[in-house]
């Protein structure tokens, strides 16, 4: 049983990529070992900014011998046939082969025995092809070896069981040795195993495991803002990120200089994060403290004060801007800043930013009464202001603080404080994991926002396709559903969308089902996360017309209800009356598409009571008469556990139904002189239940 | 560290230079044509293609008309100088390289924090990529660093090493000031010292003026048209020229022209966003008919 050890060294790779390229090559190695037929019993890997290392234990010394058996031609074949067989089979002699009879007469086999190779000799092209094979997100060739890498490679350390494996790597030493930190112990050394590779690498300044570094930036990051009476803003992204950046963490505290502190906190933070890497550090009340916090990878004699310096110089220098910007940007009103949306392309084929704030004005004077404690002046004027801060210094500097700048100069021009809010909250919810806005105006905002953008490239056929969606317009979707679900606003999307087509500027003739039918689709993903099944929201969500044509599509758009539908739908599929009729519905409606196709025409027409020939219809029928106009009613009073209710007392009939009477057959009464085909007439019942059972839910949708 | 008392803006220069010749680069003039950065040098963008071993370093007036500030702001500038260094094929040492220069600046590693961090570098106009970081020093974002994969639209083999430093950046760090204005050029003591300020300051209000207020948009449109087509002639891309030989070096001043118009346009804020990708497109078209025009040449 043998220890692998394998150390790529290259130059700094980007941290984004550090986490997933060792997890891969992990894998990568470990099916590569169990394919060989030396699994390994464990593997690890660790990742650095410039190394990937890999280990394993519990290697088989070799690979299991291997007798693999060949049919060969029959006995008395041609030899020609014979010679061709034992070339492909590297025999000699049709003497080495065996004669068995396998019942269809006797043939050659030839037993090929090939004996397992020691590890050490498989090992090294395994490795080589698994760094060959390494996915990254963008590689590069470079001069030292021919295959791809995301930076240069620089050398690599391979042992097994101690002993020095010769991965081909063309130009880039392969050996037994490695560096440690690049400034603080950059001299080679050799290693004998794991352990040894660990403990070598820690006393040369270099902590492999990434968990552990991230561990140590933590605790460092908490120790210094804690001696400053403060706490660290969390920031997880940002601390994988500069855990990426350090192979040796030092964290250090630098000032903010007093000047700056008048900036609002939010462009303070964005400016430390986006450009320097450094994390905030926030008074016990949450105010930024005038303290930054940021990891070093080196540790320097006079203990960081110089890097000290010189980082506070260079966040002087960006808060300074920062300031420039701040400051000019106040003297321009927002509203004196339309004009200027008006040169500012929304996306080409759909206008300028001007036109799409405008189309929101009028989308949200339509949205506000669905949203209680909405102003219609308020949200228009919000809507309109929205996007006015993109014309400011600030937002050209840091794109991510829009909506955020806005309502700083929206309070700086005396606008209500709720159209301020309105304008920073109208750009979200960002993601899965952003909050949703919950005040009124801010709602209406918002959902004009994502509304006016997805009727607006879906108007110019630019809908998402696959895993490309660059206008965001999934997370729009996903957006529309929580602000609607979250308030519980009731409102027909339909209507809305239908609205938001009609817009200035978008020429938008498409069916308005194509923008219900992607919202649906995001519907089902985001109730799915919350254990709700997709095939009912489809049920529920696209209604079949009552004649159960399918290209004939009613949809309930109003997500509130819907969703109300879709529990008590749930609830009821999961009672035993439930599962029962729908089986009975998909029976009665297979045999009315088998017979219908069959002849040619539906079977959609009035059921003729006059023409039953046994108990069971009449019964069917009396539980099915009246039973449209009652759910019609409940459905309206979205009374919807009393329309299920109502549904299973349908079961007992349509059992009995099922269980008494056939369908198919050639009897024909006489009623009123007219010759009637009972078969017609069942079939007509049947369509019957399932246009009934359709009011409440598409059940042809329904799985399991 | 052998210049390390001299820290003036020249001395930065002189010194990088001396480092550089010493790892066997040839030392260039700055290309007498304005350009967006020191990669448009031909030195560089053409250079940078074909199998032939190349070192060069040099300094290159950089031109970002939408970047004036009117000599107002202190880390912003129209004109600005880059360093240059080009290593075909990249050096197996190139980052060891990079930071014995910053030594030979009096940039003791030991005492700084000194950080590659990810920055692909790519250019529209000139159809070139690479990857590289941007190398931090205390925070300062004081270089950029490429491995060259494409240039033309055409893969670069041998790769090369292009390192760019940002003259100001590391001069404003080196000498603790805290505007560019400021910068000591000279080093010269008492009366006879020349600030960054007294040479570049009124080139900046008044290039600023120019670049957003003033420049004649209707000569420059002309003027980019008329460097597209000759650049295009030059290359026989026109058929009814094909007998002459194309000449790669000519065409591909023109193509810089147009490229420095088209900046020119952009600062001047009269090319839209949907037209902006189109002109890019073109002045591309352009750069890469040099690049296959150079390539063919050195070939033929």
């Amino acid at each position: 049983m043998g220890e692998l050890l394998l150390e790529l060294l290259s130059e700094e790779i980007p941290a984004r990529m550090q986490r997933r390229a060792i997890e891969d090559f992990k894998a990568l190695v470990r099916d590569k070992l169990a394919a060989a037929g030396i699994p390994a019993k464990n593997v690890g890997g660790t990742v650095t900014p410039r190394r990937l290392t890999f280990f394993a234990d519990g290697i088989p010394e070799r690979q299991p011998d291997r007798s693999e058996e060949r049919r060969g031609p029959r006995v008395g074949a041609p030899q020609q046939a014979l010679d061709g067989f034992l070339r492909a089979a590297g025999l000699q002699s049709i003497d080495q082969c065996e004669v068995r009879d396998t019942g269809r007469g006797a043939f050659y086999f030839a037993i090929i025995q090939s004996a397992g190779r020691p590890a050490a000799e498989v090992l090294p092209e395994l490795l080589h092809a698994a760094i060959a094979e390494l996915p990254w997100p963008k590689s590069m060739r470079f001069p030292a070896a021919p295959l791809r890498w995301v930076r240069p490679l620089n050398s690599a350390l391979c042992l097994f069981d101690g002993a020095m494996v010769k991965v081909p790597l063309d130009g880039v030493p392969v050996g037994a040795t490695t560096r440690g930190h690049r400034f603080l112990s950059p001299d080679e050394f050799t290693v004998k195993n794991a352990f040894d590779y660990v403990t070598k690498l820690e006393a040369a300044y270099v902590i492999i495991d990434q968990d552990r570094r991230r561990d140590i930036i933590a605790t460092g990051l908490d120790r210094l803002a804690r001696k400053e009476g403060g706490t660290v803003k969390p920031d997880r992204d940002l601390l994988d990120e500069v855990t990426g950046l350090v192979e040796f963490p030092v964290v250090l505290i630098g000032a903010i200089d007093e000047a700056s502190m008048a900036l609002p906190a939010e462009v303070l933070a964005t400016a430390m994060r986006t450009h320097q890497k450094y994390f905030s550090c926030l008074k016990p009340d949450g105010s930024p403290a005038p303290r930054f916090l940021f990891v070093a990878n080196n540790k320097t004699p006079d203990d960081g004060k110089t890097i000290v310096a010189g980082n506070e110089r260079v966040l002087k220098a960006r808060l300074a801007d920062a300031r420039f910007f701040w400051d000019q940007d106040r003297k321009i009103p927002l509203a004196s800043r339309l004009e200027a949306l008006k040169d500012r392309v929304y996306y080409e084929k759909l206008g300028s930013v001007y036109d799409k704030v405008q189309r929101m004005e009028a989308l949200a004077e339509v949205l506000v009464p669905h949203v209680p404690g909405a102003d219609a002046e308020r949200a228009r004027r919000a809507a309109l202001l929205s996007k006015a801060d993109l014309s400011t210094g600030m937002v050209g500097e840091f794109p991510e603080l829009q909506g955020v700048m806005g309502r700083y100069y929206a309070l700086n021009d005396g606008e209500d404080a709720r159209i301020a809010d309105a304008i920073a909250d109208h750009y979200k919810p960002l993601g899965p994991n952003d909050t949703c806005p919950t005040s009124p105006d801010s709602i209406v905002v918002a959902l004009a926002d994502k509304l006016d953008a997805l009727a607006a490239f879906f108007a110019i056929g630019e809908k998402p396709t696959g895993s490309r969606d660059p206008f965001a317009l999934r997370r729009a979707a996903q957006g529309i559903i929580r602000l609607i679900l979250e308030n519980r606003l009731r409102l027909s999307l339909h209507d809305a969308f239908a609205r938001a087509i009609s817009g200035r500027a978008v020429e938008y003739r498409g069916p308005v089902f194509d923008l219900l039918e992607f919202v649906a689709d995001r519907l089902k993903v985001h109730l799915r996360d919350r254990g709700v099944r997709h095939d009912l929201v489809a049920a529920t969500f696209i209604r079949p017309s009552e004649s159960g044509i399918a290209s004939i599509r009613t949809y309930d758009s109003d997500l509130v209800r819907l969703l109300a539908r879709v529990e008590s739908l749930q609830k009821f599929l999961d009672t035993e009356d439930g599962a029962n009729l729908l089986i009975a519905y998909r029976r009665a409606s297979n045999i009315v598409e088998i017979e219908e196709k069959r002849d040619g025409r539906s079977y959609d027409e009035p059921v003729d009571a006059g023409c039953f020939r046994q108990p069971q219809e009449e019964a069917l029928y009396q539980r099915l008469s009246g039973m449209r106009s009652t759910l019609e009613s409940f459905l309206r009073q979205e009374a919807f556990g009393r329309v299920m209710e109502r549904l299973a007392t349908l079961r007992a009939a349509v059992d009995e139904f099922f269980d008494k009477v056939t369908v198919n057959t050639d009897e024909k009464v006489i009623v009123d002189g007219r010759e009637v085909s009972v078969r017609e007439n069942r079939l007509r019942l049947l369509s019957r239940i399932r246009a009934v059972m359709n009011q409440v839910a598409d059940f042809s949708q329904i799985e399991g | 560290m052998p210049s390390r008392s001299d820290t003036s803006f020249q001395g930065l220069i002189l010194a990088l230079q001396r480092y550089w010749a010493e790892q066997g680069c040839i030392i260039l003039q700055p290309y007498d044509i304005e350009v967006g950065a020191g990669t448009f040098h031909p030195a560089t963008a053409l250079r940078a293609l074909g199998p032939e071993p190349w070192r060069a370093a040099y300094v290159q007036p950089s031109r970002r008309p939408t970047d004036g500030r009117y000599g107002e702001n202190p880390n912003r500038l129209q004109h600005y100088y880059q360093l240059q260094v080009i290593l075909k094929p990249a050096p197996t040492d190139s980052q060891d390289l990079y930071l014995k220069s910053l030594a030979a600046l009096g940039i003791d590693a030991s005492q700084h924090d000194i950080r590659f961090v990810e920055d692909d570098w790519e250019s529209p106009t000139l159809g070139a990529w690479g990857l590289g970081w941007e190398v931090w020093l205390d925070g300062m974002e004081v270089s950029q660093f490429t491995y060259f994969q494409q240039v033309g639209g055409i893969e670069c083999d041998p790769v090369s090493t292009e390192l760019t430093y940002g003259l100001e950046r590391l001069a404003i760090y080196v000498q603790g000031v805290e505007s560019i204005f400021d910068l000591d050029f000279n080093g010269a003591p008492g009366a006879g010292r020349i600030t960054y300020g007294d040479v570049f300051k009124r080139g900046e209000r008044e290039f600023s003026a120019y670049n957003f207020e003033r420049a004649n948009t209707e000569m420059l449109f002309r003027h980019f048209a008329d460097a597209e087509s000759e650049c295009k002639a030059l290359l026989n891309v026109d058929e009814g020229s094909a007998n002459r030989p194309a000449l790669p070096l000519p065409a591909y001043d023109q193509c810089l022209k147009a490229s420095h118009l088209f900046n020119l346009l952009d600062a001047r804020g009269v090319i839209s966003v949907t037209e902006r990708a189109a002109y890019i497109g073109r002045v591309r078209a352009l750069a890469k008919g040099c690049c296959d025009a150079w390539l063919a040449g050195a070939s033929g």
